[in-house]
């Protein structure tokens, strides 16, 4: 039994044919939605990630008639056997002013780990603002057991930052590198002193 | 019609008849910040608009179903389109739209304005807990569920403010802006306290921020609000609202309770102290997933009860506790508790529920371990 | 329209044994399959509701865990949205498409066949996961029907990756079904049936599957990247990693609002070909109401960050996704007055079919109502993630498409089996369902409003009282249920005979085909005037 009766012709071929090429075209939108995505927000800086290094080739202009208030936040991912705070909680800087502050982190487990440092800044709207010339965010860090390190950020608030904005809070979230896992399959650990009561 | 309000009417008549009333509202709450009132306020215009809309919408269909109908004898029309209406049912709503875009377009940009904060609050989601950080005053700590498993259990009756209380609350000061900065250590959370109009989602790796200022002292009560696993339900929020010189010295009495949690390291417990101490920080901090009686959830959470690392080796026992098993739920308690509550946690997990191995686990054994 | 009426066809016969259903290519045969299939769905989905209703009767944890809470409410959300809604929708454009623009059966018959069979092996692989729950073997999906990351991703449990393989045959399904729908709709409608004289259930079918086409895929894309980062390293999703857990909302709604609108179109269109009929009187403004549908359609693409007005977006962007979804508002408005000036000084009557379509119109426009007060952002921060979204989606889901399902059954049964159903049975569970879904969800409004999350096993006893209201009007709806089972069960056993016409007021070449229709009709295309 034919579907298409006589009198009818068939363009079912072609109409299938260009529907599975929207098919394969949204799919790979989809996936064309991750790089729009960062553009976007790099442009915009809409979701508070900060780029990359930047580096200057003359000073920039420093601003004196504005003073912006940077917080500083430090936040450990729950897998993160790390102490890790800023070393000062806030700082008030000029626009255009080079500000290098520390960051101390301390691996208070007994084996070497390596962790990756997520920066985000608030409100969204001045991450693209927030330039830095220096960030232990850029390199994986690398701390053995009972380490502690200083780390240091060396930024400037671009003096194109819109005018209503006045504070700025940076933080930064460590995460286990994926590379850790290997060796975390492994947990040994020896032990110092251990009371029993029999 | 009759298809709502009879149901409504069913509805007032089951209401009417049940005795403990007093409790329940009906509509938003109109809070104590000019964002809860901002909300209230658009709330309010945009559902009396839907109403009244509502009333004409459904009072001529009610007519006509009353009235056109064969039974009684109505002879149908057969004009089926006038571009007037269309036109004019087109453009009303439009203008109706417009008339409610405007004030909240103004109550948004005001919600979202965070400038010239006078404190900033560090809030961080954990499963299934909160993590409060005062940013440069030093106080920080957990903010967890504090109603028993019994109430939950059914086994003893529950208490007034039941599944809304927590163990540690933070305070805020009357009349200034409070920042609150929000981020996440695994899934992504959501702080909401309805009473200030805030709720913001708390996710992992970046931060977010909202703000409150907050003229009425009290105490205040909200909860996790994105789904963020098994006991997303249990991770309540609450916040009390002083005059800034009592909030000033609630934050001197955290700051000297911290200290003497920190020096009670530094002592030698006795056993008895060690399971009393350990059993109520288990139960805050543990049971959520290893469950008071100890047995877990299949496959889901392990068992504590005889379990291979709880009567094995104690060393290998503080490191899990200490440093978390990564790739798993179990979190690195290290950077959450302090010594004397993860040596108590680990002395009471290694003697309860038959477990019994007669170790003891010092808070100095914590802290060398880390 | 006129019509010519083709000779009735004198060897209906019809494949026999297990081979007619496993090897089906005839549309109403596939038509079946995918209603009965829906209809089983909506009894495990509904079982999996009332659980969670007898756990949130009373405060206090009565009867499952939290962890098994979780995994109910999200396999009751994936069963709903992708067992029984969209299969059901897509049971009845196969059913009707067909013989509504004369064509003999679907553009591919063939493809028809596997588009269904690929639903009991998706949701069988679900369902398992949910049967080894129970029995302790690890947790079924637990992170809501829609998944965010990393919930579902870094934490999601074994069953996860399941879970995804099973949206890719759901989705394969669903755009294969729709590239059915475009191709039989473009190409074999009967000479002289141009596109603006198709019934209007034609129409919203063709702008759905269009829908479907364009974001099917897009989910796809977002759970194969899940798939990548559970399993192969990526980071799409984890911030550790460069990710960012707010593109995954982003791409998520990007699917997802527009699959609510695929999940409310094909009702629009039968309760636009239900309500002329039972007026007596032509639908109102057909060509706007193919303008409005259209319209909705574009717009479903750019309003999909109302959905995460809490997530940290800058205001710009709240302020744009709060005006393009208010403005939905009005394509949809003028939806509803085209209904009501079809009913305006027509001649009506009620049956069962009627009764579920009016019913539609008053609850569906609750749903919008309450809609157009989440898009208002500054109010919405106190709506999100509350049981005030949950009453909004019920309305127009339950009272909305589910009710539209149930009156296309009873408008149409007569003509797929011949015989006409127990009115006064249809009229009862019209009854008890219309009340009972009322008292079930609109106490829902009162307890979002008073600060009740959603997805909570547990709540504060200031929400006790609407919850138990909630948990009774549950527990009257779903077996109500069971009455519309029954009468359709016998409906299909026998009945007082169908006429042709079946209704007085009919419309469209469906009602010229002999009740029931036969196995195969319009073989030969009728002339449409």
């Amino acid at each position: 039994m034919s579907v298409q009766a006589d009198n009818q012709t068939t363009d079912n071929p072609k109409i299938i044919g260009k529907l599975l090429i929207v098919v394969v075209a949204m799919f790979g939108f989809g996936f064309a939605l991750v790089p729009l995505y960062d553009v976007f927000c790099d442009i915009t800086g809409l979701n508070g990630k900060t780029g990359d290094k930047v580096s200057f080739e003359t000073a920039p202009i420093v601003d004196e008639s504005r003073l912006i208030k940077v917080t500083f936040l430090a936040s450990l991912n729950e897998s993160m056997p790390w102490e890790f705070k800023p070393q000062q909680s806030f700082i008030e800087v000029h626009p255009g002013e080079p500000t290098t502050i520390s960051y101390i982190a301390r691996n208070i487990s007994n084996k070497s780990i390596v962790g990756n440092a997520v920066p985000s800044v608030s409100p969204g709207l001045a991450a693209a603002y927030f330039q830095k010339t220096e960030c232990f965010c850029f390199t994986q860090q690398e701390l053995k057991a009972g380490e502690e390190k200083i780390m240091p950020v060396t930024f400037i608030v671009d003096s194109e930052l819109s005018d209503d904005i006045n504070e700025i809070a940076l933080s930064y979230t460590f995460f286990t590198s994926k590379q850790n896992n290997e060796d975390l399959a492994d947990n040994t650990l020896t032990a110092k002193s251990i009371n029993t009561f029999k | 019609m009759r298809a709502v309000t009879r149901p409504l009417g069913l509805v007032c008549l089951l209401l009417a008849s049940s005795p403990a009333l007093a409790e329940y509202r009906l509509n938003l709450e109109p809070g104590v910040t000019v964002t809860s009132q901002n909300a209230y306020d658009i709330h309010q215009i945009v559902m009396w608009i839907c109403v009244v809309i509502g009333i004409v919408v459904y009072g001529v269909m009610t007519y006509s179903i009353l009235t056109h109908t064969k039974a009684k004898g109505h002879k149908p029309a057969t004009f089926d389109d006038n571009l007037t209406i269309e036109i004019l049912w087109t453009v009303i709503p439009i203008l109706i739209l417009i008339g409610m875009a405007i004030p909240a377009t103004s109550a948004l940009l005001d919600m979202e304005d965070v400038s010239d904060s006078d404190m900033s609050i560090k809030v961080t989601g954990y499963q299934w807990k909160w993590h409060y950080d005062y940013v440069g005053e030093d106080v920080s700590f957990f903010s967890n569920l504090s109603t028993p498993m019994e109430q939950i259990k059914n086994q003893e009756a529950k208490g007034e403010n039941y599944l809304l209380e927590v163990d540690n609350k933070i305070v805020v000061p009357t009349g200034k802006k409070v920042r609150f900065l929000f981020t996440s250590s695994d899934v992504i959370h959501a702080w909401w306290v309805p009473a200030f109009g805030v709720k913001k989602d708390a996710i992992p790796g970046f931060i977010n921020e909202s703000w409150a200022r907050v003229d009425e002292p009290g105490i205040y009560r909200g909860q996790c609000a994105e789904l963020c696993g098994a006991n997303h339900g249990f991770m309540p929020i609450v916040v009390e609202a002083k005059s800034e010189e009592d909030y000033l010295a609630w934050l001197n009495e955290k700051k000297s309770a911290q200290a003497a949690a920190a020096e009670s390291g530094n002592k030698t417990w006795t056993m008895d102290e060690l399971m009393a101490h350990g059993e109520a920080a288990y139960n805050t901090s543990c049971a959520a997933c290893h469950q008071v009686g100890g047995e877990g959830l299949p496959n889901v959470f392990p068992g504590l009860i005889g379990s291979a690392i709880v009567t094995g080796d104690v060393a290998k026992h503080i490191d899990v506790v200490i440093n978390g098993v990564a790739g798993t739920g179990m979190q690195a308690f290290g950077p959450q508790l302090n010594d004397a509550d993860l040596a108590a946690i680990i002395t009471y997990e290694r003697n309860a529920w038959g477990n019994n191995s007669g170790d003891m686990v010092q808070p100095s054994d914590v802290k060398a371990a880390r | 329209m006129n019509a010519v009426v083709e000779e009735h066809h004198d060897h209906d016969h019809k494949p026999t044994g297990i081979g007619r259903w496993l090897f089906s290519t005839n549309h109403k045969d596939i038509g079946s399959m995918y209603l009965w299939f829906a209809f089983t769905m909506f009894f495990i989905g509904g079982a999996l509701a009332l659980l969670i209703r007898a756990e949130l009767f009373q405060p206090g944890m009565q009867i499952v865990e939290p962890e098994f809470f979780n995994q109910l409410t999200t396999l009751h959300g994936l069963i709903m949205v992708f067992g029984v809604i969209m299969p059901a929708f897509v049971g009845l454009a196969n059913w009707q498409l067909p013989m509504m623009i004369g064509a003999p059966d679907m553009a591919l018959p063939r493809m028809n066949n596997w588009s269904f069979w690929l639903l009991p092996g998706a949701f069988g692989m679900l369902l398992a996961s949910l049967v080894m729950s129970i029995m302790g073997l690890g947790s079924a999906p637990n992170f809501g029907w829609t998944f965010y990351a990393p919930l579902s991703t870094t934490y999601g449990p074994d069953s996860t990756d399941y879970f995804i393989f099973s949206v890719h045959l759901m989705g394969i399904s669903s755009v294969m079904g729709a590239i059915n729908v475009i191709a039989t709709i473009m190409n074999l409608r009967a000479p002289g049936m141009t596109y603006m004289k198709m019934p209007i259930f034609v129409w919203t079918w063709f702008i759905t599957a269009y829908l479907l086409i364009a974001v099917m895929p897009v989910l796809a894309g977002v759970v194969t990247m899940m798939l990548t980062d559970r399993n192969f390293g990526t980071s799409f999703f984890d911030a550790a990693g460069g990710g960012d857990p707010v593109m995954f909302q982003h791409v998520f709604w990007f699917f997802g609002h527009p699959e609510v609108y695929i999940m409310i179109l094909p009702a629009f269109g039968i309760v636009s070909s239900i309500v002329p009929t039972f007026s007596r009187k032509p639908l109102f403004g057909y060509s706007s109401m193919v303008y409005a549908t259209a319209s909705i359609a574009f717009l479903s693409f750019i309003v999909w960050a109302h959905h995460m007005f809490t997530v940290g977006m800058p205001v710009a962007g709240e302020l744009f996704f709060m005006y393009s979804t208010m403005l939905i508002a009005i394509p949809t408005g003028v939806k509803v007055f085209n209904w009501i000036s079809t009913m305006w000084r027509g001649a009506l009557t009620f049956e069962t079919p009627m009764l579920f379509a009016i019913a539609f119109i008053f609850l569906f426009t609750m749903g919008g109502f309450t809609g157009l007060m989440l898009c208002i952002a500054p109010a919405d921060f106190q709506y999100h993630d509350t049981y005030f979204v949950v009453a909004h989606f019920h309305y127009v889901l339950v009272t909305g498409a589910a009710f539209s399902i149930m009156a296309a059954v009873y408008f149409w049964l007569p003509k797929w089996t011949g015989n006409m159903y127990d009115e006064k049975l249809g009229k009862l569970h019209f009854w008890l369902t219309t009340i009972s879904a009322n008292v079930l969800f609109f106490p829902m409004h009162f307890v979002g409003l008073a600060g009740m999350p959603r997805r909570i096993p547990d709540y504060a006893l200031q929400f006790a009282e609407f919850n138990q209201i909630a948990s009774v009007g549950a527990f009257v709806f779903g077996f109500s249920q069971l009455i519309f089972l029954y009468v359709v069960i016998k409906c299909v056993r026998g009945g007082e005979k169908a006429t042709d016409k079946v209704w007085e007021g009919a419309q469209g070449l469906e009602f010229d085909l002999p009740s029931p229709a036969p196995f195969h009709s319009y073989t030969t295309p009728p002339e449409v005037k």
